[in-house]
């Protein structure tokens, strides 16, 4: 029942009983955190804690709400992921289509500095991009949230590997029958790499969706922040509203939990793609 | 003689580069944007390493910002703060994707994928929420940890409070959540392990450990490296949680290198500095890749 081809045997279900258990306690937190925003808030804090709301409301997701800019921070941080995503997958696709299909002077030479640029922590960058873009006038702005997230190596690597895999004799025979070479590009090899964009899209949105650092720098206006950055902030504020907070925790969890059920299968292949072959 | 030929593979060159040239806009809008704010950023960092930067004026001070941070023992402690961290969170963290990947390889594809989602389920939310999450699970007088550590009679600690426990604190939080995309990929490599080798197994008459550590083990070799290395490589870079719970603190417990680095460059601006720690944390990281590369060049594909 359990197991593939074999009967089940007795130890197979202390195991799984041991997964379980396991699995429960590193969602705990996930699943306190909803509890804790469904609480009066006077109970939040409150002893012993109730395991099951007993009176579940909604009051902190409106004290929430009536808190400055949270639509503005969660539109910013929409626009921002989708804006970075969109750009990424898109130039990433193309530059990956390069170096897997075309041999060309200074192939190697840049692709090597790709990989090796992905060793870099990109604390490294950090300073130097907050003055580069001061100078540039992008301080507080969407061009300074932006810019540097599109300028990130891996979605090449990602995408040269994914790309490596097409047949070239299909650009080939494409070649033959006078394709031009942006009409190979979006006819055969976009289709064609949809799963790969489909994986590169999903992790640099998620990505994008909880990066803390560089907004936190970047901004500083109320009305520039990021979701992240602003949750952040609201902890400094208000450190004992616990009711409130998790309700604002929440309200910045559940977008990413649904999309992750909704492509579990991209986002559990794309951890393999990323890494090691063969 | 030598001057045709090198003339002669000039032309040959541009010869190929004209012909090439639609690799090269198809190149183009990454790579602006890769030089212009990753690759310019690098090199800038390695310069201001040498500046004093003042938003009065710029002065070359050579190694100054290095034998400063050298000579700050909070800096020392932020790189001590950053190995305990390393050697605390990276074992347990791939000996719980070892456990739970060896446990869950027997099971259906169904149930391994449930157990695969489960555990990769707190990677997607951010390290901000968690770390909100935990601030309140680890809260000295109403927090989820002491209550249950009541029930067995233990006293309320104040585990981000205190310089012997913030760290494990921490270390512990991001073990707990953590874990998920490494079983992913263990339980991949696991799966491409050839069946006969365990058939082979059977018929010789090996239990199930002796199987595990003598077949199972060995060939996750190169899987495990990657791991242990990619894992040493974020632990470096450990910031968000350290941010939100305890700044740093109590006294310098949890300051970590980009911590400290975050703390110079942007509340006390002073760039120079924060640069060449900058560069010391790049060093670090290199070393390590260069191992990585040494050790996996063989099983790695680029």
């Amino acid at each position: 029942m359990f197991v593939d081809g074999k009967k089940t045997r007795p130890g197979h279900f202390v195991i799984l009983l041991l997964l379980l258990g396991t699995a429960l306690i590193s969602l705990l937190p996930l699943y306190w955190m909803v509890i804790t925003a469904l609480q009066q808030p006077t109970l939040a804090v409150t002893f012993p804690p109730e395991w099951f709301p007993s009176n579940p409301t909604l009051v902190n997701f409106q004290r929430f709400f009536n808190r400055p800019d949270v639509l503005r921070w969660t539109t910013n941080s929409l626009f921002v992921s989708l804006a970075i995503t969109g750009a990424q997958v898109l130039t990433c696709a193309m530059a990956g289509y390069a170096f897997a299909k075309k041999r060309f002077p200074g192939s190697n030479v840049v692709f090597y500095m790709y990989i090796a640029s992905m060793m870099i922590p990109g604390q490294v960058t950090l300073v130097p991009l907050f003055l580069i873009m001061s100078k540039l006038n992008f301080q507080d702005s969407y061009w300074g949230l932006i810019l540097p997230g599109i300028a990130g190596p891996f979605g090449v690597f990602l995408m040269k590997q994914f790309l490596s895999t097409l047949p070239t004799s299909l650009i080939e025979a494409a070649t033959i029958d006078g394709c031009g070479e942006l009409q190979i590009f979006r006819r055969i090899v976009l289709p064609l790499s949809k799963p790969g964009l489909a994986v590169l899209g999903i992790f640099t949105f998620m990505g994008q969706w909880n990066e803390f650092l560089w907004p936190l720098i970047i901004t500083n206006s109320s009305k520039m922040r990021t979701l992240p950055v602003g949750l952040a902030l609201l902890q400094e504020e208000l450190p004992m509203q616990y009711g409130l907070l998790m309700a604002a925790a929440t309200y910045a969890a559940i977008p990413m939990i649904i999309i992750f059920i909704m492509f579990q299968k991209y986002f559990l292949k794309g951890i393999t793609v990323g890494a090691l072959k063969g | 003689m030598k001057g045709v030929f090198w003339l002669v593979a000039l032309r040959q060159f541009g010869k190929n580069v004209v012909k090439e040239r639609w690799a090269y806009f198809f190149i183009f809008p990454h790579f602006a944007l890769y030089a212009l704010f990753f690759l310019v950023p690098v090199i800038v960092s390695m310069v201001l390493s040498l500046l004093d930067y003042q938003w009065w004026g710029v002065e070359f001070v050579g190694l100054a910002n290095y034998t400063k941070a050298f000579a700050d023992p909070i800096f020392w402690k932020s790189v001590v703060n950053t190995a305990y961290y390393t050697l605390g969170f990276v074992p347990l963290w791939l000996g719980k994707a070892l456990v739970i990947s060896a446990l869950i390889s027997p099971f259906r594809k169904q149930i391994q994928t449930f157990f695969k989602a489960a555990f990769y389920l707190p990677h997607v939310t951010s390290a901000v929420i968690l770390s909100m999450i935990w601030l309140w699970i680890y809260n000295p007088p109403f927090g989820l940890l002491n209550y249950i550590l009541a029930i067995f009679g233990v006293d309320a600690v104040a585990w981000l409070g205190n310089t012997a426990t913030a760290m494990p604190a921490i270390i512990l939080m991001q073990v707990v959540m953590g874990g998920g995309s490494s079983i992913v990929l263990l339980s991949a490599a696991m799966n491409g392990i050839p069946a006969h080798l365990y058939e082979a197994a059977e018929l010789d008459g090996a239990g199930p450990m002796q199987t595990y550590l003598r077949i199972t083990l060995p060939l996750l070799k190169p899987t495990l490296l990657y791991l242990v290395i990619t894992g040493t490589i974020n632990s470096f870079q450990v910031f968000t949680n350290i941010y939100l719970m305890t700044q740093g603190g109590p006294q310098f417990s949890t300051t970590t290198m980009v911590y400290m680095i975050y703390d110079s460059a942007f509340k006390q601006f002073q760039f120079g500095p924060a640069s060449a720690m900058a560069m010391v944390l790049f060093v670090i990281t290199a070393a390590f890749a260069i191992v990585q590369f040494r050790w996996l060049g063989e099983d790695v594909e680029y």
